[in-house]
């Protein structure tokens, strides 16, 4: 299908990005990497009057190691990540769920800063800044990541606010990111992440619910010593994650529970 | 309102005026004529309209053609050499059976061009990973798989592209 | 190569060049000069009432030159869309469908409106703009819930729900049952598929007032049905009518029957006086094109607790949809075949086609032969559970062993070695090894099952007699027209039409056999009813070689024998003298004298023709076969289910299959292998689902329909034996669909078998993680 008619403006740079969004009025949105947006355009379940288009905004387009964070540019490409000798180096969880997210041909176009501000609570990158309280950094503020993701497709983002580089602490220790789907190129149905950090571990689950979640309980109970089989039963406390055509939300429950255990077991 | 284009598409350089909504796809096939890049979905997800752009692996329904301002685009017409002959995934699809109703192939040639540039000699699992955003609905994907390994094989061995092309066993 | 070794050799196809350079020829790369495009208003509703339709707002529309209704339709389309009485002779309510709704509508889709505007994307645009008032109506989505008497009636004028009640009754069932020492039931779950062709379907028509003469480009399984039935509609000759099926991006069943847009474009065109172009998208794909299977079986097998097979009984509750599909009572065929490779006292199979607010059904590959295999298949495996004993050797217990084998409904399987498949796919899959690498698996706690599925199929559609009642009045015989040109080069016409199955170079391998004439001189022309002969009935059910490309042997035998009468006439020599070798007519006992069938082609076009031969070196053949063909064989699966996710891992996967003589083995392993990865699809990934309150669609998108990428896919051990047919003289059978009858009972049997120990008997499709591992929580203690 097509999308429905929209202006079209292209930004080069942050200052012109907020300004062309400004000027639409709030009906205009923000074109990266198109790989949410596009198709939702063309089943014309989204028809914005006007979209900026971004990806000539070059300054948005990095990743830099600094004083032990990694800073990734919202404009960088999966594909980049994947590549990136830092992000292996440093946040190899990162390089790893950057080439688990939908295939070849997405991961050349999609973005960081995409996926972050999409908000879709089966996104990967969620899942990894709320478990490694990475900071996102807009154009006007730095919002930690625990209050970003505020409820599924919800975000504190302003109309005119660009989500401009998302701020990891570097983790090189042991870690997996482990997602479980019917095919490989599909969205989660649920996927677990752990990453030792601070000689502790973190936890987060995708798909467990409207926003990325962290299993504090399970970090808490591996900070006490307990074994990954019987810290991860406590993976889907609290959570109440919704049921549709691929799980149900029992199932989901009990894949959060799984794959955490796998996934601290693989990861050790 | 149409906006201006200038973009390279298969070594040749080109200047547009198109509509914002005018998807890549639809550029390259109706303004273009390149009609071998096909359209299979609304979602991105079957891969039939897979293309290069700067040498990168794009599904052409989602992006827009003004998304390509600058760019070079690789099509399917535009994988063999230019002077003639096939190209080895080409060859080694037609010889090993990898394609049936032919729709799907040009997404999947174009696809595995951009696998075999960044990993020349690819597993099996692999290929699969190469190849995980085409879809194909008649081949089973056997062939596909064993068309790939051949072309692999044949390009690492430094394999000329075919001068001609022999039907015949 | 010499030519006289075509058949059998494994030659690279001819279509292949055009389609890896990026030049095939798809509908929706055609276009014409004045081209305007259609778009088409479709109803949310899976049932409602039309209240109202109001266009003035999206005929104001910039670019939009007509949006029209079954108003303006009824001025140049009469009558209803055709249904076949194939296999349903105790048919009842069959609601009447004109190609866009009026009144009603009854499924989520279907027409209401067109659009028709300058520009693709404005007509697009055009289809948000015009107002349908709709008042909704109760829907009903489950087939077995409208059976009741008191159900919501999925068209509201209609008596009921009853598409068809018919029962076919072979042998007698309650003796049968009577002798049962033992006896297992299942109730079996067919999905509904999406036969998600990689091209969607699209229609370009071209009328011209002039002339009056209409023009339609399309992608179709049979060019020449569709001709049939919209010359009709149109009140033109079927003369007047031309349509033309280049390359098709696959069909699977879903290209087969006509549709509403195959009507409404071609209206449009004249209405307009413009040509007009309509494109499918995916998600009206998947939403309007027919679906296939959607059945539920209830089943029951008698045996001895030897083994011995005594008795089948089924009943099969077909989901019609919103109404029948042209083909769709051939899916009832399924309880014909039910007794499989195994003899049976008898079998008794009712069908009940039945009405629901969905897409229609119709066939997808197999058609109803997938559906008799899985519950035969399963039904077995369930058997040699209860018993305890190996499956092969349940199986082997009770093959049909004696060819021609007459089946219980008098069906006469042409030839077969059922033995012959099943061992040597288990000395492939070295079965003794796979139990002892299960035995292993199981100590350690793994769910690792092995499942066997052992098949036969009708197909080779003809023969003319019980056909052309099936279809009401076309007799599905084939023909071919094959006409050599003055220089030697032949041209061959015919009425099936490839979809990807390599016609163009197995068709051209016969003729190339038969006229001893080198492959590259024989051009294969298809799927343009303005060529050839006078009828095509098309491809699907496997016909398309044991029909058509015997009909294509025939007419080149036709030729070849006039080539010999003037080849004997230009030799001075006695037609039964010549030794016809190489494409050369030689007098016997003196190879030095002869002709070459170039020679003779030049000459038939002459001036020293015998007296009394017609120049020219052409002949027509038409082809009814005597019977139908019967494929065989056996696939063997071995899988792991995750205990703890239920995700199923498909480890190996071997098939042995017989066809009959092959004519291009590439060719055949390609159709093997596209059949088997279409039945792992359905065993394990795809399924239509539509919500079971409200009727909508929920699989709406290839992001929620799971055709599954390489990844799930894999590799495949392939064998053959080769039994040939005696129907036809070249002994050939079908392949097309061979791989979706044959493994998904072998899938989900292996499934079955893991998970076993469990407790657990029966997995319906798709054996999805969740439904896997509700099913073993349920069996957890």
């Amino acid at each position: 299908m097509i999308p429905a008619a929209f202006e079209y403006s292209r930004a080069t740079s942050v200052a012109e990005a907020v300004d062309l969004l400004r000027r639409g009025g709030g009906e205009a949105k923000v074109l990266a990497g198109g790989h949410s947006l596009i198709p939702l355009m063309r089943l014309r379940l989204a028809q914005p009057t006007a979209l900026v288009d971004i990806n000539g905004v070059k300054e948005l387009d990095y990743i830099r190691m600094e004083e032990g964070r990694v800073r990734v540019g919202a404009l960088t490409r999966h594909a980049t990540v994947v590549r990136s000798a830092e992000v292996r180096r440093h946040l190899p969880l990162l390089a790893e769920i950057a080439g688990e997210v939908g295939d070849p041909q997405v991961r050349s176009r999609g973005t960081v800063g995409g996926v972050l501000a999409h908000a879709d609570s089966a996104g990967d990158y969620p899942t990894l800044a709320v478990m490694l309280d990475a900071e996102i950094v807009t154009d006007r503020r730095r919002i930690a990541a625990r209050d970003f993701f505020q409820h599924l497709f919800t975000t504190p983002l302003a109309p005119d606010e660009l989500v401009c580089e998302v701020v990891f602490p570097a983790a090189p220790g042991p870690h997996r990111y482990l997602k479980f789907r019917r095919r490989l190129f599909d969205w989660a149905i649920v996927a677990a992440g752990v990453q030792q950090l601070d000689g502790g571990w973190r936890v987060g689950l995708t798909n467990c619910g409207p926003t990325p979640v962290r299993a504090t309980a399970v970090e808490a109970a591996l900070a006490q010593g307990a074994t990954p089989s019987a810290a991860s039963a406590a993976a889907a406390d609290g959570l109440n994650p919704s049921s549709d055509l691929r799980a149900s939300s029992e199932y989901r429950r009990h894949l959060a529970r799984v794959l955490t255990r796998r996934a601290l077991e693989q990861a050790a | 309102m149409p906006h201006p284009l200038t973009l390279t598409v298969n070594g040749t350089g080109r200047e547009d005026a198109v509509e914002p909504r005018l998807l890549l796809v639809h550029y390259l096939r109706e303004v273009c004529g390149l009609t071998g890049t096909h359209v299979g979905c609304d979602t991105s997800q079957c891969g039939a309209c897979t293309v290069l752009v700067d040498g990168a692996p794009v599904k052409s329904c989602t992006m827009f053609a003004l998304q390509a301002e600058g760019c070079r685009i690789t099509t399917v017409e535009g994988l063999a050499p230019a002077g003639g002959g096939l190209h080895p995934l080409q060859t080694a699809f037609w010889e090993q059976h990898g394609l049936q109703c032919g729709f799907c192939t040009p997404g999947f040639l174009m696809a595995a061009t951009a696998l075999l540039a960044e990993n020349p000699d690819p597993t099996d699992e692999e290929i699969g990973r190469g190849l995980e955003g085409n879809l194909c609905r008649c081949t089973g994907y056997v062939n596909i798989r064993r068309a790939v390994r051949a072309a692999a094989a044949a390009m690492r061995a430094g394999a000329e592209p075919a001068a001609t092309a022999v039907v015949g066993g | 190569m010499a030519v006289s070794q075509m058949i059998g050799a494994r030659i690279q196809r001819r279509e292949d060049p055009r389609l890896i350079t990026g030049h095939g020829r798809f509908i929706e790369d055609r276009t014409l000069p004045g081209m305007v495009h259609l778009a088409v208003v479709r109803s949310p509703h899976p049932h409602a009432r039309i209240v109202s339709i109001d266009t003035a707002a999206a005929g104001a529309a910039p670019g939009v030159l007509a949006v029209l209704t079954a108003k303006e339709f009824h001025t140049v389309l009469s009558g209803t869309m055709p249904v076949a009485p194939a296999f349903a002779p105790d048919k009842k309510y069959v609601p009447p469908r004109f190609p866009i709704a009026e009144q009603e509508v009854c499924f989520q889709g279907e027409p209401v409106a067109v659009v028709v505007a300058s520009e693709r994307a404005l007509a697009a645009d055009a289809v948000d703009l015009v107002h349908v008032e709709y008042e909704p109506l109760p829907a009903i989505v489950d087939p077995e819930a409208a059976m009741h008497p008191g159900s919501v009636k999925a068209h509201t004028d209609g008596p009921d729900n009853i598409g068809w009640d018919t029962t076919f009754a072979g042998g007698d069932i309650e003796a049968a049952f009577a002798k049962a020492e033992v006896r297992v039931k299942e109730r079996i779950l067919q999905q509904r598929l999406a036969p998600t062709s990689m091209e969607t379907r699209g229609v370009l028509a071209q009328y011209s007032p002039f002339d009056e003469r209409l023009t339609i480009w399309l992608g179709s399984q049979n060019p020449h049905f569709i001709r049939f039935f919209v010359s009709m509609s149109m009140g033109m000759p079927e003369s007047a009518v031309r349509v033309v099926a280049e390359d098709v991006g696959g069909g699977f069943g879903g290209k087969i029957s006509p549709y509403p847009e195959d009507y409404l474009v071609p209206a449009a065109a004249k209405l307009l006086g413009r040509p007009v172009r309509w494109i499918e998208t995916r998600t009206e794909s998947i939403q309007t094109t027919t679906h296939g299977r959607g059945q539920v079986f209830e089943a029951e097998v008698a045996a001895r607790r030897d083994g011995t097979l005594l008795g089948l009984r089924l009943t099969q509750v077909l989901d019609l949809g919103a109404y029948h599909g042209t083909f769709g009572a051939f899916q009832a065929c399924a309880g014909l075949m039910a007794g499989g490779v195994y003899r049976w006292e008898a079998v008794e199979a009712r069908s009940v086609g039945v009405l629901t607010n969905k897409v229609p059904t119709d066939p997808y590959r197999g058609a109803g032969r997938p559906e008799a295999t899985h519950v035969c298949e399963r039904m077995v495996d369930r058997l040699a559970q209860e018993l305890g004993m190996d499956p092969a050797e349940l199986r082997r217990r009770n093959f049909a062993r004696e060819f021609p084998f007459t089946n219980n409904f008098g069906l006469v399987y042409d030839s077969g070695n059922y033995d012959g498949t099943l061992d040597r796919a288990l000395e492939l899959a070295d079965y003794p090894a796979l139990r002892e690498r299960q035995a292993e698996a199981r100590r350690a706690g793994r769910l690792v099952g092995i499942g066997i599925s052992t098949w036969v199929e009708i197909c080779g559609f003809g023969p003319a007699a019980p056909t052309a009642g099936a279809t009401g009045g076309i007799a599905l015989v084939e023909s071919a027209q094959v006409r050599v040109l003055p220089t030697g080069s032949a041209s061959v016409f015919v009425g099936t039409q490839a979809q990807g199955q390599g016609h163009d170079t197995t068709f051209a391998q016969i003729v190339a056999d038969t006229l001893g004439m080198p492959l590259e001189t024989i051009e294969l022309r298809h799927g343009d009813t303005a060529e050839g002969t006078g009828f095509g009935c098309g491809t699907y059910g496997s016909r398309s070689l044991s029909v058509g490309g015997m009909a294509v042997q025939q007419a080149a035998v036709k030729v070849r024998e006039k080539a010999r009468q003037l080849a004997a006439h230009l030799l001075e020599a006695d037609p039964d003298d010549l030794v016809f070798e190489q494409g050369r007519f030689a007098v016997q006992g003196s190879p030095a004298t002869g002709k070459s069938i170039q020679e003779v082609a030049l000459a038939a076009y002459g001036g020293s023709l015998p007296s009394g031969m017609e120049h020219g070196l052409e002949a027509v053949s038409y082809f009814d076969p005597s019977n139908w063909v019967w494929p065989f064989g056996a696939h063997v699966c071995l899988v792991e289910v995750d205990p703890e996710t239920g995700a199923v891992r498909i480890e190996q996967y071997v098939g042995v299959d017989d066809c009959g003589t092959v004519i291009n083995p590439m060719i055949v392993e390609g159709q093997v292998q596209g059949g088997v990865a279409q039945a792992i699809a359905q065993a394990l990934y795809e399924e239509v689902v539509y919500d079971g309150e409200s009727g909508q669609l929920l699989t709406g998108t290839l992001l929620d329909y799971l055709v599954p990428t390489m990844n799930e896919i894999p590799d495949m051990t392939l064998d053959r034996t080769v039994t040939p047919s005696p129907v036809n003289p070249l002994g050939v059978k079908g392949i097309g669909e061979a791989g979706t009858i044959a493994a998904t009972p072998a899938v989900i049997n292996a499934v079955c078998d893991a998970l076993s120990p469990l407790g657990i008997h029966h997995v319906d499709m798709p054996a999805s993680p969740d439904r896997l591992w509700r099913l073993m929580q349920e069996a957890r203690p």
